[in-house]
């Protein structure tokens, strides 16, 4: 019996060990948890306090006159530079933080075993919460091929993914207001859903590089973290710094062209160049749009701009999406395991869907 | 000890070298670092997203740039 006793005792005393460890945990998450809600509010409370502080800064402190160009695109940037700033800190951290459920990994499991179709809506959405950069696409690609990700699924993904990204949305919402972020958001996601169908019909396997179907691939190494909230928050951070740190400058720069518009381009002219009447501003946009490789952080400012002095909404949504879906620098990547006719019909398929759309909407706005 | 770190080149891949690199200078480790590019035989490991970093054949973490202390452990 006597043995037993200490070793009891000893799991006695571990057990209270880690009592207390999950008690300062506790502790700790509950401060945490305070200190972000506080966060949250003085962040609103600032927010809140911008227009005004602009309107006072270029009207009375500068003491430019109302209605002047100068005025104009002074308080522009004024506002509007904190205003996208404060809401891209709070939706990368956010999204940082989500983005730790969603690994590529988990997503590449979701997606091996769907058909079609529904796989196609699966991985557009998946597109937007899993964490993606352009130069990750090709390993990305080899994995979806390797675990038996159809062909048009895959496609869907690597479609909504740079597109329908919080970036693009957050600025959609903080400079167009909510409804333009929706029909953003709902047409991205169709058109990467409905392109990836399409491409998946074709049937195109064999104009993927030979290669890649002789890749005897070892199996998918996983390796599962372990992560506690407070390493989701550091993640959240670690977004921010990383993101936030990249755009900013863009982000600025944006604002800067899209002030320089705002209070010096006449209205009359942009109506005229990419007004509703203009039915040819729409291929003209995507056209355009292709070399163009700009992060949706420094576009966006842009698009304000233009769609202030008249531009019509479909064609600059055809002039966006194209900017960032179909990104040269992306094409490049993606050749290393695409043949080029399979490349050519993934901007076919996609570049029509923005066409599609840039159409739809000046028809229908 | 052998070290890899795989990647196409881009930023995070840059970064995850660099921890790696001062996780070793810290750690007064010896080790010879290489950069793995080709994406074929980066799949050959079983390897799907990038940064990724594989010691000793063996894959330690995959597709973010790891911290150093854990580095540190990996190559203790």
């Amino acid at each position: 019996m006597e043995p037993i006793q200490p070793a009891g005792c000893d799991c006695g005393a571990a057990d209270d060990h880690r009592k207390t460890g999950t008690g300062q945990k506790r502790m700790g998450m509950g401060l945490s948890l305070l200190l972000g809600a506080a966060a949250l509010v003085l962040w609103y409370l600032v927010y809140r306090q911008l227009e005004p502080f602009s309107l006072f800064f270029t009207y009375s402190l500068l003491g430019i006159r109302h209605g002047t160009h100068l005025g104009e695109a002074v308080q522009f940037f004024v506002y509007d530079t904190p205003k996208v700033l404060m809401l891209l800190v709070l939706v990368v951290f956010i999204i940082g933080m989500v983005r730790s459920f969603f690994t590529q990994e988990r997503t590449r499991k979701y997606l091996a075993g769907k058909r079609e179709t529904v796989g196609n809506v699966m991985a557009a959405l998946l597109g937007i919460v899993t964490p993606f950069c352009s130069c990750s696409a090709v390993p990305l690609f080899l994995g979806f091929v390797q675990a038996g990700v159809p062909l048009g699924v895959t496609f869907s993904f690597l479609i909504a993914a740079p597109m329908v990204n919080e970036i693009a949305l957050v600025l959609l919402y903080g400079l167009l207001g909510w409804k333009v972020a929706a029909i953003y958001l709902v047409t991205g996601l169709l058109i990467a859903i409905i392109a990836g169908w399409v491409i998946g019909r074709f049937g195109l396997e064999h104009w993927v590089e030979d290669w890649v179907q002789e890749l005897r691939a070892a199996e998918a190494v996983v390796i599962e973290e372990k992560l506690t909230w407070a390493d989701r928050v550091d993640r959240g951070r670690e977004a921010v710094r990383d993101i936030v740190g990249k755009v900013w400058f863009y982000v600025v720069l944006g604002i800067s062209v899209g002030a320089l518009i705002h209070g010096y381009v006449p209205e009359s002219l942009m109506a005229a160049i990419m007004g509703k009447d203009a039915w040819w501003s729409v291929p003209a946009a995507v056209l355009v749009g292709i070399p163009m490789y700009s992060n949706a952080a420094g576009i966006v400012p842009v698009v304000e701009a233009l769609l202030g002095k008249g531009a019509a909404l479909g064609t600059v949504l055809a002039f966006m999406m194209s900017v960032i879906a179909l990104s040269f620098p992306e094409m490049v990547i993606l050749r290393k395991v695409l043949k080029p006719k399979l490349i050519a019909v993934f901007i076919a398929v996609v570049g029509s869907g923005i066409l599609f759309t840039g159409f739809l909407f000046n028809l229908i706005i | 000890m052998e070290i890899k770190v795989c990647g196409p080149g881009c930023a995070s891949c840059e970064q995850a070298r660099k921890v790696v690199e001062a996780a070793l200078a810290a750690r007064g480790v010896e080790a010879t670092v290489t950069k793995v590019s080709d994406f074929a035989e980066i799949a050959k490991m079983g390897i799907f997203s990038t940064p990724a970093i594989v010691v000793d054949g063996e894959v330690k973490c995959v597709g973010r740039v790891p911290k150093q202390a854990e580095v540190e452990e990996w190559i203790a």
